[in-house]
């Protein structure tokens, strides 16, 4: 055929972009996105497909052609051109992803931002004053927030000395500055997730959020480190031991995701998963509602526990009843005994 | 007179009579010979390989099934801990020291290493670690990863993860001992005739290797001894309920361990810029750049460690301080594979196994390097961190890069080294099923970890089941890929063809002794008549008036590095009003 070199490089070049733009678009290889942030995440990640798959494509290309067209013929021992190098050239492959990884670290930049990472309040500039008591309790009982502690300790409270504030992802540029919606602290232990919402003091294994509400997840871990991973909102973040981290995030779309632990925690690490439940605002107050009326009973189980707030008749309940005795017969038993 | 006979014929005189064959036991001794060691180091280093890809392929085993059915979680995770260490410490980096080992005196003209005893004293600390290693299976192998990271590392299998701690003690103090070894080689045991821009591409990886290990080796002691203390004394370095901080270790730990993964892959990017000019019979395009980018790749690797801690609550202005630091690399990398294509380009490229695996890990490698630009963006970085993407990057490059590598080098000096020829056929058999079986294992990998699949698990969501399976079967083929290359490769060592000096006709020092090498390598100093890479600069047909070799005094013929050129060199020039004073 007879196309002119440089007619033939711009078509192969034209072609290559039209491809790997398609690619970027269209590769399907992520989980659906949940929340605006993921979608923003996902926005990133097809523009570095993109670049990837036309630097896949040139560099594959390259080898193949060159192991077609250049392999030795039989019979030629000879040496190929003595070309050194060409300084053109080496500019050009140095200065152009230079300024491509220029250009996504950029990116990634305003990506991160529009997340909430700069928020000054999770970005470890001041000592975040929103932060709850409860979550942060070393080793306590993680079955006991009750109720007063929390009514002791509002939002404004100053954190406890002891209690180090890692860096998460914070409030959105808008959201700045004001609390979130809901928030929920999160307690990962050996090999389950706590969800606590101190507003209502109810506590779950599974956690729910009410679709574009703001949520403020205050992270941390009883035994060794975990993380939660949430895939369709692209966030993942350590849990702790000693540290409470914050992440917020406002989850937009309705409906049941994965929620796993990604950091190696132990034998059943693999095996630490729940989910996370997107649902609307009225099907979450209901929701909430009705684990206050299960859940505050068994609360005060919880904290009826300790032997020294019980009477006698209360501590021994569950034994004697165990043992076919009813409340009378115990009451006699005590009065004829003193 | 083809250029290698140039070479050849200007160290005719430091040729020595016959080949330095040895006896196979000296192989099992304390022998200073910097070839022994070499080869000491490859054997040992392919012998644990074999072992962790026992391990390797157990663990997909495993993984074929969500449920864990095969092995029980605990025993999974000292499976997947001692694969981890294996390969990192037991063999890929005893692999670059075994290449190391072997060929920096040859390539530079010296007849030994810098410090002899030294050498063998590092090599032979490294079996015992391995051995040290293994026994853990005995007690309760350790369970946290092979990042350790505590507190899990403090209170799961304590026994196991002490003698883990102590084998990569024992390691670390002979990498840095090996990496002593080949900085003050390099530096100070040159030819007279070979300047800095004239030694082979290998050496110049080798001095950026070396610089890393001596800088970020003692960090990772301090921070396993600290850990170990933990775990034996009860000290609260890193143990949150002491009011020790898991972070600091984590920080300790990467400070070593990223720079780890350029002193597992630069030495096989010095393999590939010395084997695919050979065999593309062309000069390596840009010496100069590819010298200086390892240098450079060497200086950013040391401070992108953070990277591994996006999700551990890293500050955000430095989570965005080590993205660009961790992107930048990209740059010096991309010179690389960009100036190994253009030496391929216009070549006349010999597709024998050496190659193939020298192509096939640039095919590989850039996949892993495509991701590891993915995988340094931040809010990217939140979702696929700790997940089979990261899984699969990992492997692309270590892999991919470094095993891909460590077999083109075995493929290339192989004749070197035992003076006999690899079968061809089998050779690329070999590279067949390794590429194939590699790309099935390691490409689905992506898209687990896109999904959400996190790694280090023993069960999953049926959701990945079928993927799974698909990098199972590909894991089946990569283990059987190894045996055709363990077969030619024992047979040809005692029953190949003769390889003759320079089988591949290069124009590095090591072709210009005997195959395998004299025991002192040289008889007398040998000299640069062309440039390392001088290829196709034609027949030398002019006429010119200076002698190619002079037998007597090798440095006075011709030659880029010749006294007899425009600027001479003045610690070796023969008039005296070029000498310059050495101050």
């Amino acid at each position: 055929m007879n196309i002119p070199n440089t007619i033939l490089a711009m078509l192969v070049g034209i072609l290559l972009t039209l491809v790997s733009l398609w690619y970027g678009q269209n590769h399907g290889l992520l989980p659906v996105a949940a929340s605006d942030e993921a979608a923003q995440v996902d926005g990133l990640f097809n523009t570095m497909m993109t670049v990837a798959t036309g630097l896949f494509i040139i560099v594959q290309g390259t080898l193949v052609i060159a192991a077609i067209r250049f392999r030795k013929r039989k019979g030629d021992n000879t040496d190929g051109p003595p070309v050194h190098g060409n300084v053109p050239l080496e500019i050009l492959w140095t200065a152009l992803p230079a300024v491509v990884v220029a250009w996504i670290s950029i990116y990634s930049f305003e990506v991160y931002n529009a997340m909430g990472g700069f928020d000054p309040m999770a970005a470890g500039d001041s000592h975040a004053a929103h932060m709850s008591a409860s979550s942060k309790m070393r080793g306590a009982a993680i079955a006991a927030p009750l109720p007063a502690a929390d009514a002791e300790n509002p939002p404004a409270s100053a954190p406890s000395p002891n209690n180090l504030i890692a860096v998460g992802v914070g409030a959105s540029p808008a959201n700045r500055g004001q609390n979130a919606d809901v928030s929920v602290n999160v307690t990962g232990l050996q090999y389950a997730w706590i969800f606590n919402y101190p507003d209502s003091n109810v506590s779950s294994g599974e956690l729910h959020l009410p679709a574009g509400k703001e949520a403020q997840l205050n992270i941390s871990a009883m035994d060794v480190l975990h993380a939660i991973w949430i895939p369709e909102l692209r966030l993942k973040q350590d849990a702790i031991p000693g540290r409470t981290v914050e992440l917020r995030f406002t989850p937009r779309r309705v409906g049941e995701y994965p929620l796993r632990c990604a950091e190696l925690c132990g034998s059943y690490h693999g095996s630490m998963a729940t989910k996370l439940i997107v649902q609307t605002p009225e099907d979450y107050a209901s929701w909430l509602q009705s684990q206050q009326v299960a859940s505050n009973p068994s609360l005060e189980k919880a904290v009826a526990v300790n032997p020294g707030n019980l009477s006698d008749s209360d501590f021994l309940a569950p034994y004697t009843t165990e043992m076919g005795m009813n409340p009378e017969t115990l009451h006699q038993i005590h009065h004829t005994h003193h | 007179m083809t250029q290698a006979e140039l070479q050849a014929t200007a160290n005719t005189p430091t040729h020595s009579p016959e080949p330095g064959q040895r006896k196979w036991w000296e192989y099992f001794t304390f022998n200073t010979d910097h070839k022994v060691i070499g080869i000491q180091y490859l054997v040992t280093g392919f012998f644990f390989y074999l072992i962790g890809g026992v391990l390797a392929s157990a663990m997909r085993t495993e993984l074929a099934t969500p449920a864990p059915d095969f092995v029980t979680p605990e025993l999974y995770n000292g499976i997947m801990t001692l694969h981890g260490t294996i390969m990192i410490f037991m063999w890929i980096i005893p692999a670059g020291a075994g290449f190391a080992n072997f060929l920096i005196p040859l390539m530079i003209g010296a007849r030994d290493m810098a410090f002899p005893r030294l050498n063998a004293v590092a090599f032979w600390i490294v079996p015992p670690a391995g051995i040290l290693l293994l026994t853990s299976f005995f007690v309760k192998p350790p369970e946290a990863g092979w990042t350790s990271y505590p507190p899990l590392s403090e209170t799961a299998s304590k026994a196991g993860e002490f003698i883990w701690i102590l084998s990569v003690l024992l390691f670390g103090t002979a990498s840095i001992l090996g990496a002593i070894n080949f900085l003050i080689t390099i530096l100070k045991m040159r030819i007279p005739s070979m300047g800095f821009n004239q030694m082979p591409l290998f050496c110049w990886a080798m001095l950026a290797t070396s610089g890393l290990i001596l800088i970020g080796t003692p960090v990772l002691a301090g921070a396993l001894i600290l850990l170990a203390f933990d775990i034996v004394a009860g000290t609260a370095f890193f143990n949150p309920t002491g009011g020790g901080d898991p972070i600091v270790y984590q920080h300790m730990f990467w400070f070593y361990s990223h720079p780890a993964v350029y002193i597992m892959v630069l030495p096989f990017f010095g393999v590939a810029s010395e084997v695919i000019p050979v065999h593309s019979r062309k000069p390596i395009f840009g010496y100069r750049a590819i010298a200086y980018s390892s240098l450079a790749i060497s200086f950013l690797g040391l401070i992108v460690w953070a990277h591994h801690m996006f999700t551990s609550g890293t500050p955000a202005w430095l989570r965005m301080f080590f993205m660009i630091a961790t992107m930048v690399i990209a740059v010096p990398t991309g010179i690389k594979v960009f100036s190994w294509l253009a030496t391929m380009w216009g070549g006349k490229i010999r597709l024998n196994s050496t190659m193939l695996f020298a192509m096939g890990f640039i095919s590989t490698f850039v996949v892993g390097g495509l991701t590891g630009v993915m995988v340094a963006s931040v809010p990217f970085d939140l979702h696929v961190h700790d997940t089979y993407f990261v899984v699969a990057h990992l492997h692309y490059v270590l892999f991919g890069g470094s095993v891909f590598g460590i077999y083109a080098a075995i493929y290339h000096w192989f004749p070197k080294m035992t003076g006999r020829m690899l079968n061809e056929p089998w050779g690329i058999v070999h590279f067949v099923l390794t590429y194939v079986g590699f790309n099935l294992t390691f490409l689905p990998m992506h898209e687990l970890g896109l999904l959400g699949m996190p790694r280090r698990v023993a069960m999953y969501d049926p959701q990945f089941a079928h993927i799974n399976l698909i990098c199972t079967i590909g894991s089946y083929l990569l283990a059987v890929s190894t045996i055709p290359f363990l077969v030619n490769a024992i047979w040809s060592w005692v029953a190949g063809p003769k390889a003759g000096d320079n089988p591949w006709q290069a124009l590095t020092l090591e072709w210009m002794t005997t195959s395998p090498p004299a025991i002192e390598n040289f008889e007398i100093l040998p000299v640069l008549d062309i440039g390392p890479y001088d290829y196709g600069m034609g027949d030398r047909s002019t006429e010119v008036d200076v002698p190619f070799s002079e037998a007597k005094e090798p440095v006075l013929s011709a030659g880029p590095s010749s006294v007899l050129r425009a600027d001479p060199d003045p610690s070796v020039a023969v008039n005296p009003s070029d000498r310059q004073p050495e101050e």
